[in-house]
């Protein structure tokens, strides 16, 4: 009972999410007179994400590493980025260009979420 | 008079290795000899001297077919605990060939490859090959559809099959259904079976006797396991309720690589070992990655599970074999039923 409130409190907040981005065209095209170069990492060890939630500012590349044995993915939940798989030692970046809070999965074992928050 | 003797010597010898097939456990066993489904299993490595006694006693010489149940073969992957899966799928294709009764199909419920590259299918294919087995029947594993949402997958191993690879057929009246439970997989959640397939396998079942056996067999197990990790799906109640009118389940699932089975009703869960590496038990380890285990006791964790059906006693006996057999002598000296 406990699980699926919890659960259905994660849909509903997806949910939201998914209403409070704004929609947009081509995301992966970064502006150019951005001056920002910050990066930042999230490490997928032992199928976490880590740190689960990353808060950074806008315009920050976001460099996934899979340190597992097994093969992941980072997808968005909104289908805003989405990675090829991921096998160990290998990365994904995407660079955020608006702000907003960008939930995500691994498509492979869905139980794995994660959360970017660009400020 | 022998045979007792020799069973009580047996039952004495498996206390003493105190490895899963206790006394106590092999008569629960035993127990549900009469009520339809006969298992002999004891928690990973099963003994298969125990095995002979169950089909000797229970199941009666010569059953109307065998298959073998094979999973998680991660071709590809070669890290710890298991550099060549290449050579353990291999070795569980020899004791598939090497088994006294040659079974009438091979059922591998799925992970087949490590990254669904075609490379890694090829060398399935080949090795399979060498099974000689008439026909082998797949169902995809969450690897299998990683680059190309399993197209390829269905290319080689879904002809004739529904949407991501779901399908039936009938053997000697033992109603066999493939389900696909790794596709379109969503945040947060297990396993997903989805409304078009579930409609179908209802639609499927419609009009079948209750008398008939239904087997069927997901790579995900069709019972919760373990959420934490995964290991369900989500939808699978709603699957099973279609099934509740059968007289004989039996529910084949791979995706954990260790054996887990339970019985509801007349509904039995069963998962399979992996040919290529352990996973630990749910919650022993902080995430379900590969289980690292000493080379020299790999082919224990590993195996193959055949399936004896009995038409006479409508019973299905459920055997797992690992690839080593390093309990054959400690059980008497045994030999194993799948040969080694």
């Amino acid at each position: 009972m406990k699980r699926n409130s919890l659960w259905v409190a994660s849909c509903t907040a997806s949910v939201i999410i998914a209403i409070v981005l704004p929609v947009w065209g081509s995301p992966s095209v970064a502006a150019n007179d951005q001056p920002s170069a910050a990066s930042a990492a999230v490490k997928i060890d032992n199928f976490v994400f880590g740190p689960q939630t990353l808060t950074v500012p806008v315009g920050t590349t976001v460099t996934w590493t899979n340190k597992d044995d097994i093969p992941h993915t980072t997808v968005s939940t909104d289908g805003v980025f989405k990675s090829k798989v991921m096998d160990t030692d290998e990365q994904f970046s995407y660079k955020f260009t608006k702000a907003g809070t960008y939930s995500y999965y691994c498509s492979v074992h869905p139980k794995m979420t994660g959360k970017v928050v660009m400020q | 008079m022998i045979d007792k003797k020799q069973d009580l010597i047996d039952q004495k010898l498996q206390d003493l290795n105190n490895d899963g097939v206790d006394r106590r456990g092999f008569l629960k066993c035993m127990a549900w000899a009469g009520t339809g489904l006969v298992w002999t299993i004891s928690g990973g490595i099963p003994k298969s001297r125990a095995f002979a006694k169950t089909a000797d006693r229970s199941a009666g010489k010569g059953a109307d077919f065998t298959f073998v149940q094979i999973s998680d073969s991660h071709i590809g992957f070669n890290k710890p605990a298991n550099p060549d899966v290449t050579a353990t799928l291999q070795t569980a294709i020899n004791k598939i060939k090497a088994m006294p009764q040659k079974p009438d199909f091979i059922i591998h419920t799925g992970d087949l490859s490590q990254l669904s590259k075609p490379s890694e299918f090829d060398t399935l294919d080949q090795v399979l090959k060498g099974a000689s087995a008439k026909q082998v029947h797949f169902v995809p594993g969450e690897h299998d559809m990683l680059t190309d949402n399993g197209e390829q997958y269905l290319q080689r191993y879904g002809k004739g099959t529904k949407g991501a690879g779901w399908y039936s057929f009938d053997h000697k009246g033992v109603h066999f259904v493939g389900l696909v439970n790794v596709a379109n997989l969503k945040a947060g959640g297990m396993g997903s079976l989805g409304h078009e397939q579930l409609e179908w396998f209802e639609d499927d079942l419609k009009g079948r006797s209750a008398s008939t056996p239904i087997v069927l067999f997901a790579h995900i197990p069709l019972w919760t396991i373990y959420p934490d990790w995964g290991w369900g799906t989500d939808d699978s109640e709603q699957a099973l309720s279609y099934v509740k009118r059968f007289g004989s389940v039996t529910v084949l699932n791979g995706h954990i690589h260790q054996i887990r089975q339970k019985v509801e009703g007349k509904v039995s869960f069963h998962t399979a070992m992996s040919t290529a590496f352990p996973q630990p038990a749910p919650g022993t380890a902080p995430s379900a990655g590969p289980m690292k285990v000493p080379a020299d006791q790999l082919q224990r964790v590993l195996g193959i599970t055949d399936v004896n059906y009995l038409v006479s006693g409508r019973s299905l006996a459920v055997v797992d074999s690992p690839l080593g057999d390093p309990g054959a002598s400690s059980a008497g000296g045994g030999g194993s039923t799948s040969g080694s």
